[in-house]
């Protein structure tokens, strides 16, 4: 998935026609080339391509084919990190010119790593391919107190609540935000997406989530899919 | 007296050498260790089909099998594999509580949630599992995306041994943690398998 070494001293991502350069994007982002991923970015930029067409086509396309290929074994975390740190570099070039355009995110996603729990590798990868999926994505970090989840709700009224955790000591603690957000009146409010190495879909249902998400690429799925039946069944 | 039924203790590689010093301790001429590779956790999903299989083969030649994995990542799906078999495992999530002991390791993980812990194997396998196994040696700047968040390194000692102790302090510079050593002993850890293996011998 990457340049023949003896062509790489030469070889110029400006001069590939739109097509080959986004596929050399997708092996770029798959090497974890941030450089070449920002260069290419601006490429298709200058040439006309409006920045939401780059991130779906260029950057999503290629993180898609990077979180297939780890789900099947082929790639492993450190290679995903690479990815994902590339990716970044074009989406630092896109943002932007995303907000400018005025384009109406698809929802809007508070994120969190519970309280007690440091852990936030899974989290910040459901937040960027969240963000190129195009919600807008308000992330509280690691560590999170219910009060803190709480308060971020009733500020940014988001469609989407997401949980992380790592540990079996730390993941009870979705339970207690979720049974604050029904003390609250928030609950019925927010979807609740759950995640984590130790969480599966049986401990997502039992504290009360709308799902448990596997991988990145899930939570993206799944988060599209919830917000639009709740929007059909506000309609 | 009746010779003790034969008991197979199906194993993560990591634990190996600690099984094996039980075994001798103890004198356990009628159980059979069988180790699966460390590496495996470094993709916890594997484990299960891996230990399947194990169990799969060792139960037409064993009465009795015990594993000697926690959960290990594994969503679950270790517990609900045992479970099918009637098997018992190790208690816990991972290796560091029944080293600690369940209430130490809750201490530990209270008073500092940013705590990376290394076993006596893992201190000594540290550059193959930890620095090579998570790409550090290749890519250093993922350091940050790894142990950014961590800030101490905690060493669960099983052997009191200094050159060990000296290895896992140059682990914790190297990951740029505070160290500390916390000495453990094989006293959980033998309690843990030994209660196991001493039921099925009366």
């Amino acid at each position: 998935m990457s340049k023949p070494a003896d062509a790489a001293a030469d070889f110029n991502l400006a001069d590939l026609p739109d097509g080959e350069l986004v596929e050399q994007m997708f092996d770029d982002l798959y090497d974890g080339l941030a450089d070449e991923i920002a260069e290419g970015t601006n490429i298709l930029l200058a040439r006309g391509w409006d920045a939401k067409r780059v991130l779906d086509e260029a950057l999503v396309g290629g993180m898609n084919i990077v979180g297939a290929d780890f789900r099947d074994g082929i790639l492993f975390v450190p290679e995903v990190l690479l990815a994902a740190n590339a990716m970044k570099a074009g989406m630092a070039i896109l943002k932007p010119v995303l907000a400018e355009s005025g384009a109406e995110p698809v929802g809007k996603m508070v994120i969190g790593t519970v309280k007690g729990d440091i852990h936030d590798i899974g989290k910040n990868l459901v937040g960027m391919m969240m963000e190129g999926a195009g919600f807008e994505i308000i992330d509280l970090g690691i560590n999170t107190h219910a009060d803190t989840y709480i308060a971020a709700l009733r500020e940014h009224k988001p469609d989407i609540l997401g949980m992380s955790a790592l540990l079996t000591t730390t993941m009870p603690y979705m339970k207690v935000v979720i049974d604050a957000m029904k003390e609250q009146g928030l609950r019925d409010r927010h979807v609740v997406l759950i995640g984590g190495a130790p969480l599966n879909e049986e401990f997502g249902k039992a504290v009360g989530a709308n799902a448990f998400c596997r991988d990145a690429a899930t939570a993206v799925e799944v988060a599209k899919r919830l917000i639009q039946e709740r929007r059909v069944a506000r309609a | 007296m009746t010779m003790p039924s034969p008991v197979l203790i199906i194993g993560c590689g990591a634990l190996g050498r600690e099984l094996a010093e039980l075994k001798r301790l103890n004198g356990w001429s009628h159980v059979t260790l069988r180790c699966l590779p460390a590496e495996l956790h470094n993709r916890p999903e594997r484990i299960t089909p891996a230990l399947r299989e194990a169990i799969e083969s060792g139960r037409r030649e064993f009465e009795h099998i015990f594993v000697a994995y926690a959960d290990c990542g594994s969503r679950g799906d270790i517990e609900r594999l045992l479970a099918a078999y009637g098997i018992e495992r190790l208690p816990g999530a991972h290796c560091y509580e029944f080293f600690a002991s369940g209430r130490r390791f809750a201490e530990l993980a209270g008073a500092e949630p940013g705590t990376f812990y290394l076993t006596d194997f893992l201190v000594r396998h540290f550059d193959r599992l930890v620095r090579r196994g998570l790409g550090l040696d290749r890519h250093p700047e993922l350091m940050r995306n790894y142990f950014g968040n961590y800030r101490r390194l905690v060493y669960l000692s099983q052997a009191n041994d200094p050159a060990l102790d000296e290895m896992a302090c140059a682990h914790a510079r190297f990951l740029g943690l505070e160290y500390r050593r916390e000495p453990c002993g094989f006293a959980p850890f033998n309690q843990a398998v030994t209660e196991r293996i001493i039921r099925w011998r009366s």
